[in-house]
């Protein structure tokens, strides 16, 4: 297996406060990393870092053999890492297909009906073709979710990254957006997943990464981590989540 | 004489009305042409303002607090009678553009800035995540969102530009207002000054209407 993101002596501050301390993650091609963990522990700050939507204060991360850092390819290298943000992020003055057809047209200088046949390709994947001429305020949450997931796709990239993607949905609507994942993960997308979804970390996950207050407190597999759990604090937190 | 007869002479009116319409003419040409400079530097100014580099980024602020606070009639005296004294001479009408172009251009500045600055944080970081450079996201993602949130404040700030052509006519141009006091003064009548309002009117009440209309379809006087 070859390693898809590098994760070396990563730190992140925002001012005094330490947000991330002393991060070290290898993750392989194919790989699906779930990271878990209390609120504040920095699970959205290292995923974001990994984008450079958080700019590191020590430390570094490649993709593959390049160095994820400020400079002039910045945005090639972002264009290889799909991100899926809590909000969605959809683009509201578009229609659903031309927020999955368009970023590949101007980033990638893909032909307009090549990017829309793709497009629609996508759509259909995840079970939005009857909206694709719709606009995304139309959409329930759980169908802008997905249409977030196809546009993170569209630009064909090496790692598919997923920040907290369902804690923003109504609870009948988390389903729908998690099939979806697994089976992006079935068909070996490589992910890296924020969640507290316990019940897709033990299906779909190839290890799971418990965070607090900035450190990688475990890694493991889904096995170990829920019905081994070695940590107190583990213990803790998957009591917490599983009783709320 | 009546008062009729002394601000609604209709003879004097039909009169006037070729003078009057002469005006019109200018009046939209000068308000068109300072309207579309306005809307172009103001652009670029309120981009300046946003994202360029520290020592530009005060210049636009500085160009933009003068040009919104320095009232245009002394404006446009200052670059038609003053300017001359340095060797910068021009037309009235150029004039007159110049001065609608430079005010307008400093609030559209701030109405495409508060419309830029309007837009969610997360529309940026999507567009950032998925490779987009600069200008690209500009044209996809920022600006068609920005443009449709400040209609309503651009189409108050067009009607204020043409309001303000009728200062025009203090440096000799032959605008409406100019044309109607004019023919006023060969008429020995003021019709002609009411026809002109009435004309002002005319072209600007459905714009002001337009507003409205815009604010409420767009449902941004609700959000703001």
């Amino acid at each position: 297996m070859r390693p898809i993101i590098e994760i070396r002596n990563l730190k992140k501050n925002f001012g005094n406060f330490t947000a991330l301390n002393n991060i070290n993650l290898l993750m392989y091609e194919k790989e699906v990393v779930v990271i878990v963990g209390p609120s504040g522990s920095g699970k959205s700050t290292l995923i974001r870092c990994i984008n450079f939507l958080e700019k590191p204060t020590e430390g570094e991360i490649f993709l593959e053999e390049y160095p994820i850092q400020d400079g002039p390819n910045l945005p090639e290298i972002r264009a290889d890492i799909g991100m899926v943000f809590q909000n969605f992020n959809l683009f509201p003055h578009m229609t659903v297909l031309k927020n999955v057809a368009q970023p590949p047209i101007r980033v990638r200088q893909m032909g307009q009906s090549e990017s829309e046949k793709r497009a629609k390709l996508l759509l259909e994947k995840v079970g939005l073709q009857d909206h694709i001429h719709k606009y995304p305020e139309q959409l329930s949450g759980g169908q802008q979710q997905r249409v977030a997931i196809a546009r993170a796709m569209a630009m064909k990239p090496r790692v598919l990254l997923f920040d907290e993607p369902t804690s923003a949905l109504d609870p009948e609507m988390v389903g729908e957006v998690l099939d979806v994942m697994q089976q992006l993960a079935v068909e070996g997308v490589s992910m890296m997943v924020v969640t507290h979804e316990m019940g897709f970390a033990r299906r779909v996950a190839d290890r799971v990464i418990f965070m607090e207050e900035g450190s990688i407190i475990e890694d493991n597999t889904p096995e170990n981590f829920f019905d081994n759990p070695t940590n107190e604090r583990i213990k803790e937190f998957q009591q917490a989540v599983l009783n709320h | 004489m009546n008062i009729f007869e002394t601000f609604f002479n209709i003879p004097v009116l039909i009169d006037s009305f070729p003078m009057l319409m002469r005006g019109l003419g200018i009046t939209i040409t000068l308000g068109a042409l300072s309207i579309v400079l306005g809307l172009i530097l103001g652009l670029i100014f309120a981009l300046i303002r946003t994202y360029g580099p520290r020592s530009l980024r005060w210049f636009a602020c500085g160009y933009i607090d003068i040009f919104r606070s320095i009232p245009i009639l002394v404006l446009l005296v200052i670059i038609y009678y003053a300017l001359p004294f340095v060797g910068i001479r021009l037309s009235a009408f150029a004039a007159s553009v110049v001065t609608l172009s430079l005010v307008s251009s400093a609030y559209t500045a701030e109405i495409f800035r508060s419309g830029i600055e309007a837009i969610p944080k997360g529309q940026v970081e999507a567009s950032l995540a998925l490779g987009y450079r600069f200008f690209p996201a500009l044209i996809d993602i920022i600006l068609p969102q920005a443009i449709k949130i400040v209609i309503p404040p651009l189409t108050s700030n067009c009607i204020n530009v043409v309001k303000d052509t009728a200062l025009a006519s203090v440096v000799a141009m032959p605008d409406l207002l100019k044309q109607a006091t004019q023919a006023q003064a060969l008429a020995a009548n003021p019709s002609p000054l009411i026809g002109a309002a009435i004309i002002y009117l005319v072209i600007l009440l459905p714009l002001v209407h337009l507003v409205s209309r815009l604010e409420r379809y767009l449902n941004v006087s609700q959000k703001k």
